[in-house]
């Protein structure tokens, strides 16, 4: 036996001796930025239960896949995907080429590809939302619209970068502060663009507390700030339960393409709501949300190869991202603003910014800035209603993009 | 239409109307909701004067008052602890509970300085 021999074999097929061949520095670079993201949610604390999975997902993916070495112990395959979404491959849309060849995280990422996990996760965010305060005070949902002009802005600044309108879309989605939504929409219209604009969604989301006070500062005055809300209407039972049945056949009515997302979002909250399902509601919320949160975080991080992230577009996609977040929250605020004078100085426009989604961080700055001018104030339950207008309207924005795009 | 390399003029067009479509359909959302709402506040009227009515005219005994549990009026003993401090304190240990404050009986509270 040639022990030296094998040492050689073992040292040249080892992925140590892969960061010396070509384009290995960058699957280095690559692990130092998963490293980074490990720290940011662990020690940081940005949005762990994703950071942490899409971090790891990054780190198995560079330290298993290197172009100098093939993709024999790949866990995720980039040339798979890239086959899958080829019209002129006679792979195209088939999962069958994919089974057949895939690492584990390429398995675990045709529930991404396919729509499966951010619609899971939407039944698990609907199972543990409280439409209440929604209920008792609908013109919240116009605060909720108003804080989609992100997405549309900085749709429009992807175009002036030079993406195309399918990765412009899904870039300006960010801005709807939602990442299941965020996911969804760029696995359908971008998919190359995953792993950088799941990074932006969830990294800008843990960033709220910080990104939005001084917005909300900007945008309003301190006699605005220090308006007190009055309590609102007690919501009956029936109306909690009807609520979620009524926005489903009305949204997917109207937009058909919202039909995943929202039918999700309003079945959990029906097993919430209707006090027959408590185990469905509780499973929802819990035990399959938190089965899902790990496939799905794990096989976007697996995404962010080095190939696809380390380019200008990524650098792109973080900026625009943060734009989208900010015109979002200025959105909200202005249409905070105008209820404010429509309602005859009855509504704190704080609340307006909690309309990017974001539940709950949103709607507890919305209480913590609200607090700081007037510390009576309870700002909290008013700002939930924007807060989950917001998940709504994201949707709707979602809807219309992939619509119009698809 | 070519919707992949859009020029300027269509991005501002498809972003318009994007956000046109986003209000228009929460605003006719928000129309259904308060419409429900007020369907759901009238028959809950309707069934509270009905119920009045049916209701036979008797006597009312009156009621007992409910007894509350001792030293919740005023007899709690603050160590180093400020009043607000103490009422948020309370508060929280019966909404943890899932009690009325007026059924528990707080005893003392006392900073624990390490």
């Amino acid at each position: 036996m040639d022990i030296l021999g094998t040492l050689q074999t073992l040292w040249l097929e080892s992925g140590f001796a892969a960061f010396f061949m070509a384009g290995g520095w960058k699957n280095l670079v690559m692990i130092l930025i998963a490293f980074v993201l490990l720290y940011l949610g662990i020690v940081k604390k940005f949005e762990p239960l994703l950071l942490c999975g899409i971090a790891f997902g990054c780190l198995l993916s560079n330290l298993s896949y290197f172009v100098s070495l093939g993709d024999t112990n790949a866990l995720y395959h980039p040339e798979l995907w890239a086959e899958f979404l080829d019209t002129a491959s006679p792979y195209y849309h088939s999962y069958g080429h994919i089974m057949a060849h895939c690492g584990l995280l390429d398995f675990l990422y045709i529930g991404v590809k396919a729509g499966i996990y951010p619609s899971l996760i939407f039944m698990g965010v609907g199972a543990m939302t409280d439409f209440g305060p929604l209920l008792s005070n609908p013109k919240s949902l116009i605060l909720g619209a108003s804080a989609q002009l992100g997405v549309f802005v900085a749709f429009f600044g992807a175009i002036l970068l030079g993406f195309t309108g399918p990765q412009a879309a899904s870039i300006g989605i960010i801005g709807g502060a939602d990442g299941p939504t965020a996911i969804y929409l760029t696995t359908k219209l971008a998919p190359e663009l995953l792993g950088p604009i799941a990074i932006a969604a969830y990294s800008y989301m843990a960033l709220i507390p910080l990104i939005q006070p001084p917005l909300m500062k900007l945008f309003t005055t301190e006699e605005m700030r220090k308006v007190r809300m009055e309590q609102t209407r007690d919501v009956s039972k029936t109306e909690k339960i009807l609520f979620p049945i009524v926005v489903s056949t009305f949204v997917i009515l109207l937009l058909p393409s919202t039909a995943p997302l929202v039918g999700c979002l309003m079945l959990g909250n029906l097993f919430r709501e209707t006090g027959v399902t408590d185990r469905l509601s509780d499973t929802a919320q819990n035990a399959l949300m938190n089965i899902v949160t790990i496939f799905l975080a794990t096989s976007v991080g697996a995404t962010m190869t080095a190939e696809s992230f380390l380019n200008i577009k990524t650098i792109y996609i973080i900026v625009l991202g943060l734009i989208a977040f900010s015109i979002s929250t200025i959105g909200g605020l202005i249409g905070g603003v105008i209820m404010y004078y429509a309602s005859g100085k009855k509504i704190n426009p704080l609340i307006g910014s909690a309309g990017v989604s974001a539940v709950p961080m949103a709607a507890r700055v919305s209480q913590d800035v609200g607090r700081r001018y007037n510390k009576t104030n309870f700002l909290l339950m008013h700002a939930m209603g924007p807060n989950v207008a917001g998940v709504i309207g994201s949707a709707i924005a979602a809807g219309f993009l992939l619509s119009i795009f698809g | 239409m070519d919707l992949v390399n859009l020029q300027v003029g269509q991005a501002v067009r498809i972003a318009l109307l994007g956000y046109g479509v986003v209000f228009l359909g929460l605003l006719m959302l928000m129309i259904v909701i308060m419409i429900l709402g007020k369907v759901m506040i009238a028959s809950r009227k309707k069934a509270e004067t009905a119920a009045a009515v049916a209701a036979p005219v008797k006597e009312v005994p009156a009621e007992t008052p409910k007894a509350y549990a001792e030293g919740s009026a005023g007899e709690i003993k603050l160590y180093d602890t400020d009043p607000k401090d103490a009422a948020m304190i309370m508060a929280i240990v019966a909404n943890k509970l899932g009690k009325p404050i007026n059924e528990l009986r707080f005893k003392s509270i006392k900073e624990i300085k390490e």
